[in-house]
């Protein structure tokens, strides 16, 4: 239902080549769904924090358009502008100012009106209550990268990015991080975030995207790579080892490894059907194949990431 | 207009401002003393009277422009660059914020702090000597403008720089010698020929005399050319910092 509706934010051929003449982001068409959660995934130097730049107004695009429902956001950026939250990489805060203070500054700098109630809703969401009083400089790293996400969201944008905002942030805020992260779903902001933990993307993302050197090659639901992609894997230690597969074996998706010690299977989610791992255990039996050990995984979004960027370089 | 946006960021400039208020009147009010007890005090008795007043009373607004001009230079420079060098001016950058709100933010509250000096100033001046302010108005709106033209250049300057030893250069090997030989402890009529045709380049020269016409009625130089030059000399920093907003220049990559 959600896909029927027009996209809050496009990207078309939108380019960056930055002044020494690195192509930083290579005509990129990107669609952002009203609602979901966009993971941003790719390694270090793709241009993921170029394209938020761009769209948040940090970077100047070389060419293409950018689009907030149906506004110009190169033309007209205030009034996409004041729709926008951002957090950005770095942790860069006012170290003197206090928590309360410049998170109400955020609000004003944005346009909007003070208000002491949202202010403390916003603290109280990211457990930074308590510290509202307390100088910038007197916090830890996680609760700067939370202050930055305050100030990002006292305007009460509609559309947050957040680059990398699990970065150096311990496993328990991080799962807290995550359910403040989907309750902000739930009320009805668009998110786009980057990411280095792909477990995180694939806890939360509706969609994946995956950019490498400026390009993307890669925009999917998250359940449907999962399936198209995700693999199963598993390894057969042989009793005894193989010189060639038995050709009643040929059909299957079979390989033997380590001097014909080992019997791998790999499979697609689609294949599973008609050659799942049970079929196959039932057919060795029944050709008397005698193995030692058997160790089969799921392939996560990991194995594809890696996959995927090691096909593109 | 962001009305909203120039009034959050004004209060954050005067905070930051108000957070070192100790040094920044303490400075003022000690230099000043001290050059009128040096200059006003030892030399001064000894010096025939110029202009009509006393020594004392005469060097008072080339005493008020060494410190607005440096100062306005320095603390809008400083609020400027220091986000950008911190990496928080992401923020301004992504607000809904254009030039104007930017402007009325930032040079609006470095230019208050300056008029605030120069009033303390003025007080402390009025300590030492007896004086009386001629055009008070004039004085008033002279000073303002020079306020708010020093501080946008000021701007010009934190945008510009990229190392906390520009931001002083300018204010010290540059704005402060020139104040030194803008006529702020002598009338450039006592200067003999060619120091004097020399001084008129020193655009500070136009400054010290106008102020002085406002505080005594008396200047080397036409009120209306000071005026004139002053007010040329803000727009064409406004020029320079709408263009600078428009290009991106060191501020967008
Ligand atoms: N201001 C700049 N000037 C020149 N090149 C830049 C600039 N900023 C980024 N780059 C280059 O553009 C490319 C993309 O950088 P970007 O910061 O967008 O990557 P990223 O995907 O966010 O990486 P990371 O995961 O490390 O944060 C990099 O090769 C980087 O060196
Ligand atoms: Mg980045």
């Amino acid at each position: 239902m959600v896909a029927l509706m027009p996209p809050i934010l496009v990207l078309s051929g939108l380019s960056k080549t930055y002044a020494g003449g690195h192509v930083a982001l290579d005509s990129v068409d990107l669609e952002i769904r009203r609602g979901e959660i966009f993971a941003l995934l790719g390694p270090n130097g793709a241009g993921k924090t170029t394209l938020i730049g761009a769209v948040c107004g940090l970077v100047r695009p070389t060419g293409g358009t950018i689009t907030v429902d149906g506004v110009d956001a190169i033309r007209e950026p205030r009034q996409v502008r004041a729709r926008i939250g951002l957090v950005p990489q770095e942790l860069s805060t006012d170290m003197f100012e206090h928590v309360a203070h410049t998170v109400g500054f955020s609000r004003g700098l944005f346009g909007k009106r003070r208000d002491d109630a949202v202010v403390e809703r916003v603290l109280r969401s990211l457990s930074l209550w308590d510290k509202r009083d307390a100088k910038i400089m007197e916090l830890s790293g996680g609760m700067k990268r939370r202050v930055l996400i305050a100030k990002a969201l006292a305007h009460e944008p509609d559309i947050l990015f957040l680059d990398e905002p699990t970065a150096g942030v311990d496993v328990e805020l991080r799962r807290d991080m995550w359910k403040l992260i989907g309750a902000l779903r739930d009320s009805g902001v668009t998110i786009i975030l980057t990411t280095h933990y792909i477990e995180e993307a694939e806890e939360m993302a509706d969609r994946i995207g995956v950019i490498d050197k400026g390009r993307i090659i890669l925009v999917e639901e998250k359940q449907t790579l999962l399936a198209k992609l995700g693999r199963t894997e598993a390894r057969f230690t042989l009793a005894a080892p193989m010189t060639a597969l038995p050709a009643d074996l040929a059909d299957w998706p079979l390989a033997l490894e380590d001097d014909g010690g080992t019997l791998r299977y790999t499979i697609t989610a689609a294949e599973t059907e008609t050659r799942g791992l049970a079929a196959l255990v039932r057919r060795l039996d029944a050709l008397g194949v005698d193995y030692r050990t058997l160790d089969a995984r799921r392939s996560s979004l990991e194995d594809i990431f890696v996959d995927l960027v090691e096909k593109g370089a | 207009m962001n009305w909203t946006a120039v009034r959050a960021l004004y209060m954050f400039e005067l905070a930051r401002t108000w957070r070192t208020l100790f040094q920044s009147i303490l400075t003022p009010v000690l230099t000043t003393s001290l050059y009128f007890v040096v200059f006003g005090s030892a030399i001064g008795s000894r010096m025939e009277t110029i202009g009509g007043g006393s020594y004392g009373a005469f060097i008072i607004p080339g005493l008020m422009l060494l410190t607005i001009l440096s100062e306005s230079i320095a603390n809008a420079s400083f609020g400027i660059y220091l986000p950008r060098f911190t990496g928080t001016i992401y923020e301004l950058l992504s607000a809904p914020v254009g030039v104007a709100e930017t402007l009325l933010g930032y040079v609006g509250a470095a230019a208050t702090k300056s008029v605030i000096l120069a009033l303390i100033i003025l007080g402390t001046a009025r300590c030492f000597v007896p004086f009386e302010i001629v055009h008070p108005f004039w004085a008033a709106g002279f000073l303002l403008l020079i306020a708010v033209s020093f501080c946008l250049f000021g701007f010009i300057l934190g945008l510009w720089a990229d190392g906390f030893e520009k931001l002083q250069v300018v204010p010290l090997m540059v704005v402060t010698p020139l104040t030194f030989l803008g006529g702020t402890f002598y009338s450039i009529d006592m200067l003999p020929e060619p120091w004097r045709t020399i001084t008129l380049f020193n655009p500070i020269v136009y400054l010290v005399s106008g102020l002085r016409w406002a505080f005594y009625g008396t200047a080397d130089i036409n009120i209306a050319v000071s005026a004139g030059l002053t007010l040329a000399f803000m727009a064409a920093c406004i020029v320079a910092i709408a263009w600078i907003f428009r290009t991106g220049y060191r501020l967008r990559t």
